[in-house]
């Protein structure tokens, strides 16, 4: 089984990327089982078609510690197993000790039996890594891959090389590599080329750039994946090749952060100084 | 240890002994640890690094900012149920390990021998615990129906973000009864120091001044920094009585949140231990013009002269005979007892680690008894307990010190003591002192090593050193110390003795001392196979 985590700055598209990918593993055949991090709880949406999931630690409030996997995994589209770990309201508690409760619960319940053979398991991390919490997912061995969806916005990139930051010193204790970048286009000029610049200063690859398409946005409003809503739009089959590169990525690297003064000089190649 | 019996007259210089415990330290630890050790001066008093963070893996004595909010100034108060907001370890292990005793009248409120903890769980932390608060104070209400409730942060509860003091005010309005809560997380300061600041700004806050002032006595005044270890609070009130002293509230020990309410209506603070309650002293004369003196009830010497104090500041004939009265029949009883054990005593050797004033008063008790301290230190104080006050305007503020609230006092001018004021003028101008506290140093012996915030590894290498006769500490420290020899005597709990303070006290103390330092039972410690490994012997078979 594969553990990937995605992370990348908030609003960046982490969860649309992820669930679109994840139905392109799908629809070639994988077993998949997707974990949102996000105590806004909307990870898993458009695989569920918008049911509301009850989310772990809520399950965990209502029914006290004795749980039925049944109760907080859901079945979404093409089989996926679907997981909210949910957490507190904003301002109030530790989400962050939300996630590793949740995903300790779902290790000691068997959601990961060989009964399932699941191929891939996809982490959906809220933001920017902020604390302990959220760093979760690539420690202790949960995730071992990880892809930052980032787009050629300097707060975008910004963000992507701070996780890469939280990434190395975890990938020098433990054994998480960062599998590439994941261009979510906002169409900024350059985009690709500075992006994958980027990357490669980062020691690692642009797996796949996604164009912005209004289909990913009408697909959202009707609850579903752009593979589920639209097979046959080009769209769909951005994502598909994106979920076959990840199926087929063999490059797994420590990344090298930069420094901030490196980033603002490469925005500056790249985005203004044209 | 015949060698010992003759008097110090001089101590050697203590530069090799410090240079010895360092040396073993990574270069930068061993540069801090040496600034906390210096050879004393009392005429030219050294500084020392003192309420600085211990450096992480050293074994210190200290504790944490919750526990000397909760367990110090709160803990001896019996009629406020306190709340410890956290998991269990931190309520559990602050309930009444210092054994302060307390008095209850019959009927009276004494929630002393209880623990009260909202358990905090996995869950609490995730969601929030406030919930959980309210529920606990509702209970706790429900089950006692307490006048006053406070609540206690623990590390948790800042790092999740509970507002302890919103839902403090919350439920003072749904139950109609006093409570507030204390910021008080275990990490947020250098050791339980920075929980006393933060316990003495929530009392004075929310409690001191809200009853009326009143007049139940000619004398009257607060005792502050004086918990009533085995005791000793007792024992003081006692000898206030007799001398005709109303003793209307002591902070805190014996003492309850009723008696804070109408602490203002005193005409002098007296502060023992400076270090805990300086803060509140402090306050009270800002807002209300009491002022304050150091004294000190540790000792026989000590407490006559505290007494003289107390009485010179009331300036009453009637007043000052009772005291001389007091002073001269306790004084003889006493006389009588040090007589008696000093010739077993006299000579020997004692080191104290302790506290944020003990390390420094129990020297007194040692002096009478002819012992000489050699070495001494405390857990949490500050350069002005070994330095004296003069140096307060020149201590650092450093970031630790921010994480406590700074509090403006403003005057209370329907409430405010003028005629206080112009009394403090007058003696001053006759050379009496107020606010006055020289510190442990000015009275320690020239050479005599100081350490701030000493290591379990330097007690060690003291030891051995100084070889001394006893070893003042806590419970932390008692067995490993014993271990090598030393009767320990904790100064916490006064291991299961007291009261220590007072004339009384002073006698329990000498006699407590000859039992401890004369028993046999130090020099066989070490198993006799150390001394001799193999056991010789022989038998006879007769077949």
């Amino acid at each position: 089984m594969r553990k990937i985590a995605i992370y990348g700055k908030g609003g960046i598209g982490k969860s649309t990327t992820t669930q679109n990918t994840v139905a392109g593993l799908v629809e070639a055949g994988k077993n998949v089982m997707v974990v949102g991090c996000d105590p806004k709880a909307d990870s898993t949406r458009l695989l569920l078609g918008g049911l509301a999931q009850k989310t772990v630690l809520d399950t965990l409030r209502e029914e006290g510690e004795d749980i039925d996997l049944d109760d907080i995994v859901k079945e979404g589209y093409g089989g996926v197993r679907c997981v909210e770990s949910g957490g507190p309201e904003p301002g109030v508690g530790c989400a962050g000790r939300g996630i590793i409760t949740s995903i300790n619960l779902l290790e000691q319940l068997g959601g990961w039996d060989d009964k399932y053979s699941i191929d891939y398991t996809f982490y959906d991390v809220l933001g920017d890594v902020v604390c302990g919490g959220f760093a979760m997912p690539i420690r202790e061995g949960k995730a071992q891959e990880i892809y930052i969806v980032v787009s050629g916005e300097m707060m975008a990139m910004y963000a992507a090389n701070n996780i890469c930051k939280g990434i190395k010193k975890f990938a020098e204790a433990g054994g998480v590599r960062l599998g590439g970048l994941i261009c979510n286009s906002r169409k900024v000029d350059n985009e690709s080329a500075m992006i994958e610049e980027l990357a490669k200063r980062l020691g690692t690859q642009m797996i796949h750039f996604v164009p912005r398409d209004n289909m990913v946005q009408r697909a959202e409003i009707n609850r579903q994946t752009v593979i589920e809503f639209d097979p046959e739009h080009g769209q769909a089959d951005e994502y598909r090749q994106l979920a076959n590169a990840i199926d087929k990525n063999e490059m797994f690297v420590i990344p090298q952060p930069l420094e901030m003064e490196e980033l603002e000089k490469l925005l500056i190649d790249f985005g203004i100084a044209n | 240890m015949t060698d010992k019996k003759k008097n110090i007259k001089e101590l050697p210089d203590s530069a090799a002994i410090i240079e010895e415990m360092v040396s073993k330290y990574p270069k930068k630890v061993a540069k801090k640890r040496a600034k906390a050790m210096v050879t004393n001066d009392p005429e030219n008093k050294p500084e020392i690094q003192s309420n600085v963070r211990t450096v992480p893996g050293i074994i210190t004595q200290r504790g944490c900012t919750y526990a000397g909010c909760k367990g110090v100034i709160l803990g001896p108060t019996r009629d406020v149920i306190n709340i410890t907001h956290g998991p269990i370890g931190c309520g559990f292990y602050s309930w009444l390990t210092r054994r302060n005793q307390t008095k209850a009248g019959k009927g009276e409120e004494n929630y002393i021998p209880y623990c009260f903890s909202t358990d905090m769980q996995d869950e609490n932390i995730v969601f929030g615990g406030e919930a959980k608060l309210k529920q606990a104070i509702r209970e706790a209400y429900e089950i006692f129906k307490p006048h006053s409730i406070s609540i206690f942060s623990t590390c948790p509860v800042g790092l999740i973000g509970d507002d302890v003091h919103s839902v403090a005010r919350e439920m003072k309005k749904e139950l109609g009864i006093t409570i507030f809560g204390f910021s008080c997380e275990g990490y947020r300061g250098v050791s339980q120091s920075a929980g006393h600041h933060i316990a003495n700004n929530g009392v004075f806050t929310n409690v001191v001044g809200t009853e009326k002032p009143k007049r139940v006595g000619k004398f009257q005044i607060n005792l502050m920094g004086e918990y009533n270890i085995g005791g000793d609070a007792f024992e003081l009130e006692r000898l206030f009585e007799e001398a005709g002293i109303t003793l209307l509230s002591t902070f805190s020990g014996n003492s309850t949140i009723k008696s804070y309410a109408y602490a203002q209506s005193a005409d002098l603070n007296l502060v023992m231990c400076h270090r805990s309650i300086n803060y509140i002293a402090e306050m009270m004369e800002e807002k209300y013009g009491i002022p304050w003196v150091k004294i000190n009830f540790i000792g026989a010497e000590s407490t006559a002269k505290s007494l003289r104090k107390v009485a010179e500041f009331f300036d009453d004939a009637e007043l000052t005979e009772r005291v001389e009265k007091i002073v001269k029949r306790e004084m003889s009883k006493v006389k009588k007892v040090s007589k008696e054990v000093r010739p077993d005593l006299e000579g020997k050797l004692a080191m104290l680690f302790v506290g944020g004033s003990r390390a420094h008063h129990y020297q007194d008790l040692f002096k009478e008894l002819g012992i000489t301290t050699i070495s001494a230190g405390y857990e949490f104080a500050h350069r002005d307990d070994y330095e004296g006050r003069e140096v307060i305007p020149n201590i650092k503020v450093d970031a630790d010190t921010r994480n406590i609230e700074d509090i403006e006092v403003t005057r209370d001018d329907e409430n405010f003591r003028e005629d206080l004021v112009k009394k403090k003028q007058i003696l001053e101008e006759k050379g009496y002192k107020f606010k006055e506290y020289s510190g442990m140093m000015s009275e320690m012996d020239k050479n005599s090593l100081v350490i701030d915030d000493i290591s379990h590894w330097e007690s060690e290498k003291l030891i051995e050193y100084f070889k001394p006769d006893v070893f003042c500490a806590g419970i932390k420290e008692k067995y490993a110390v014993q271990k090598m020899g030393v009767p320990l005597k904790q100064l916490h709990s006064y291991d299961y003795g007291g009261p220590y303070a007072g004339f009384e006290g002073a006698i329990n103390f000498y006699r407590d001392m000859e039992r401890m330092l004369n028993t046999r039972i130090w020099k066989m410690v070490d198993a006799p196979w150390k001394a001799e490994p193999e056991i010789v012997g022989s038998m006879n078979i007769n077949i």
